[in-house]
C-alpha cells in the first residue's frame, strides 16, 4: 500500500495535498484496492460551492461496491477532475495523481491538524486489516 | 420442506420470557366474550358446489364484458389480444417474483430488456427501468431522482391538478415528513403558463400529465423551456396509449416520464394491479431507482443480459441509495411489452385513432344534447369532461338500467367541478354504443 509522505490522510480513506491555500482530494490507494476496479466516478458538487468536512462532494463506484467521497476538510470547490468520468479506471492507476477529484480553496486550514499523516494512516489502514 | 410446530416446551420458554403462565393470559386485553366467538358458518359442502356458488356469486359481478363502459380516469378498457395472456401464463413466466440471475433467467431478462426498448421508443427518452408497481409510485420516484438530483438544496415541487388525484395523493405519502412544498393542485383549472410562473430556485421538479386527467392535450414545450431555465427536472405523465399518436414528451424537453402501463394489455381486474413506466435521460440514470437490464456479451462473445448498473440499488449503496426499490412488476411489464409487439407501430396508432375519433363522436353528440356542455377547451384524446343537468352519481344509476357503466364523477376529487363527468370511450365501444348512451342521457335529463 502506497501512502506519499507529503500528503494528510481521513479516517474515511480521502488524502489532501495542500499548495498554498489550495488543497487537492481523492480518495487513498487502500481505498481503491478495497473497491477494486472502478467504473464509475462523479462530482455532483458544482465549482463555487462551499462544503463542510465530512461532506461528500464526489460519489465513486466500482463492480462491487459504491462510496461517496468526503471532503478532508471544509473548502469552496475550485476545479473538478472532467477526465475521471471518461476514464474511471485512473482511480485504480493513479490515486494520488491523475486521479484527483476536486480541487479546493481552504476554509479552515487548522482543520489539517485533526488528519493523519502518511505513517498514522499506514498504521490505522493495517489495523483495520484485522 | 419440513413443517416444524413450536413444541411444548418451546411454548413454555417463549410464555416464560414475555412473564406469563399461560396463552389465555396473552389475551387478557380482549374482553372474554368476544376472545372466541361462534362463527355462524354453513355446514361443509363439496368442490362441485363450491364451484356453482362462487360461480354464481362472480355473475352478479357487472363488468364491462356485459355493459357499455365509459369510465375511465386511469384505467381504461381495451382490448387485449389472446396472446398477451397466452405469454404470461406459460411457467417460464409466471413466477410469483422475478429471477433476475443471469445464469438461469436470461428469457425473463430478454423480456424486460424488450419492455424497456420499447418504453424509449414509445416516450422518447434514453432510458427506461425494469417497471415500477404502477404510474403513481413511477410518479412518486421522478421526485425522489429530482430531490436527489439537486442533493437537497430544491425543496418544492410544483405539480399540476390534471395529474391524476391519486397520483398526487401517492407522491404525498411518498414524501411526508420530508418537509417538501407540493403546490400548484390547489385550483382545477390550472394550465401549464400558470405553472411556469410558480418555477422558481427551489423548484425541484414540475410533474403534468399528457394527455392530462381531463384528457386535455395541450402544448407543454413552453412548460419545458421554462423547467431548463429554472433549473428544475420536467416530468410528464403520459398514457402510453396515447403516444400511438401524439408527438413524445422527449421531443418537447422532458427530463422524466413515467405513466401507468395498464392500457397496454393489462386487464381492469377491479383496479389493479397494473405496471409503472419509468424512462429518463441518459444523464439522470445513476440516481434512477429500480432495476436496469443491459445487453451483454458473455465470456464466448455470445449476447446475453444482465442487471446494470446496480451499485444505484440499496444492496450496494445501502442508506447512501435513492430509493428502496429492487424488484419490478415483471409480468406486467411482459403483458405490455408483448401487447406492443402485436399490434405493432402501426396498430398502436390506430388503436389510438379509433379511441380519439369514437370520442370525438360522442362528446359531439353529448355536447348537443340540452343541459348537458362540453367543459374541454383543448383538444382532447380519448377522454372529455361534460357538465351535466344532474349530479353524476344520480345519472350513473340510472345508466345501469341501461347496461351502461357511466362516467367518472369529478366532484369526488374535485370540489369546483360539481355535475362534471369525465367520459373514457376507447376502441371496444361500438358506434352502437354510443347511441345508445346519447340516447339515454336524454331520457335521464328529462327525468
Amino acid at each position: 500500500m502506497e501512502c506519499p509522505k507529503d500528503l494528510k490522510y481521513t479516517e474515511s480513506d480521502e488524502w489532501v495535498r495542500v499548495e498554498g491555500n489550495i488543497g487537492t482530494t481523492g480518495i487513498t490507494d487502500y481505498a481503491q484496492d478495497q473497491l477494486s476496479d472502478i467504473v464509475y466516478v462523479e462530482t455532483s458538487t458544482p465549482v463555487g460551492e462551499s462544503l463542510q468536512k465530512g461532506e461528500p462532494h464526489s460519489a465513486v463506484e466500482s463492480v462491487k461496491a459504491a462510496a461517496d467521497v468526503n471532503m478532508p476538510i471544509s473548502g469552496v470547490i475550485t476545479e473538478i477532475n472532467e477526465n475521471l468520468a471518461d476514464t474511471p479506471e485512473l482511480v485504480n492507476t493513479d490515486p494520488y495523481g491523475e486521479a484527483w477529484m476536486v480541487k479546493f480553496e481552504i476554509s479552515d486550514p487548522s482543520e489539517l491538524d485533526d488528519l493523519m499523516d502518511a505513517a498514522a494512516y499506514e498504521k490505522f489502514s493495517e489495523e483495520r486489516e484485522h | 420442506m419440513t413443517y416444524i410446530p413450536h413444541t411444548e416446551k418451546d411454548r413454555k420458554e417463549m410464555l416464560a420470557a414475555v412473564g406469563v403462565d399461560s396463552l389465555d393470559d396473552l389475551y387478557d386485553a380482549i374482553p372474554e366474550n368476544v376472545r372466541f366467538p361462534d362463527l355462524d358458518l354453513p355446514e361443509p359442502i363439496s368442490e362441485m358446489e363450491v364451484a356453482q356458488e362462487l360461480q354464481a356469486l362472480s355473475e352478479a359481478n357487472l363488468e364491462v364484458f356485459h355493459t357499455s363502459c365509459f369510465l375511465g380516469a386511469g384505467a381504461y378498457n381495451h382490448f387485449i389480444p389472446s396472446v398477451v395472456d397466452h405469454t404470461l401464463r406459460r411457467n417460464e413466466f409466471y413466477t410469483a417474483y422475478t429471477p433476475y440471475q443471469p445464469e438461469i433467467s436470461q428469457g425473463t431478462l430478454q423480456a424486460i430488456f424488450e419492455y424497456q426498448s420499447l418504453m424509449i421508443q414509445l416516450t422518447g427518452m434514453d432510458v427506461s427501468n425494469a417497471s415500477h408497481y404502477d404510474g403513481a409510485t413511477a410518479l412518486a420516484e421522478a421526485v425522489i431522482l429530482a430531490l436527489n438530483h439537486h442533493r437537497g438544496k430544491r425543496n418544492k415541487i410544483v405539480i399540476s391538478p390534471a395529474v391524476h388525484p391519486h397520483y398526487r395523493q401517492v407522491v404525498r405519502t411518498y414524501t411526508q415528513g420530508m418537509g417538501l412544498a407540493i403546490t400548484g393542485d390547489e385550483k382545477c383549472e390550472t394550465e401549464p403558463e400558470d405553472l411556469m410562473k410558480m418555477l422558481d430556485e427551489d423548484t425541484a421538479l414540475v410533474a403534468v400529465q399528457y394527455p392530462d386527467f381531463f384528457g386535455n392535450i395541450t402544448d407543454l414545450s413552453a412548460l419545458g423551456e421554462a423547467a431548463q431555465a429554472s433549473g428544475a427536472l420536467f416530468c410528464v405523465v403520459v398514457n402510453p396509449l396515447a403516444l400511438g399518436m401524439l408527438v413524445p414528451p422527449g421531443d418537447f424537453g422532458a427530463d422524466i416520464v413515467v405513466g401507468d402501463g395498464q392500457p397496454l394489455g393489462i386487464s381492469l381486474s377491479y383496479g389493479g394491479p397494473t405496471v409503472g413506466i419509468f424512462t429518463t435521460k441518459d444523464k439522470y440514470v445513476r440516481k434512477m431507482a429500480g432495476r436496469l437490464v443491459g445487453e451483454t456479451v458473455d465470456s464466448r462473445g455470445q449476447r446475453g443480459y444482465v442487471l446494470t448498473l446496480t451499485p444505484r440499488e440499496q444492496h450496494i449503496r445501502r442508506d447512501r441509495a435513492t430509493s428502496n426499490i429492487c424488484s419490478n412488476q415483471g409480468l406486467l411489464a411482459l403483458a405490455s411489452a408483448v401487447y406492443l409487439s402485436v399490434v405493432g407501430k402501426q396498430g398502436l396508432r390506430k388503436v389510438a385513432e379509433l379511441c380519439y375519433h369514437k370520442a370525438h363522436y360522442a362528446a359531439e353528440r353529448i355536447d348537443a344534447l340540452k343541459g348537458f356542455t362540453l367543459w374541454n377547451k383543448h383538444p382532447f384524446f380519448h377522454e372529455f369532461v361534460v357538465k351535466c343537468p344532474r349530479p353524476v352519481a344520480e345519472i350513473n344509476e340510472r345508466l345501469l338500467e341501461w347496461d351502461i357503466l357511466g362516467g367518472y364523477d369529478l366532484s369526488q376529487e374535485y370540489p369546483d367541478l360539481k355535475d362534471h363527468m369525465l367520459i373514457a370511450v376507447t376502441e371496444v365501444i361500438a358506434k352502437e354504443e354510443i347511441d345508445d348512451l346519447v340516447a339515454a342521457l336524454e331520457e335521464v335529463s328529462n327525468d
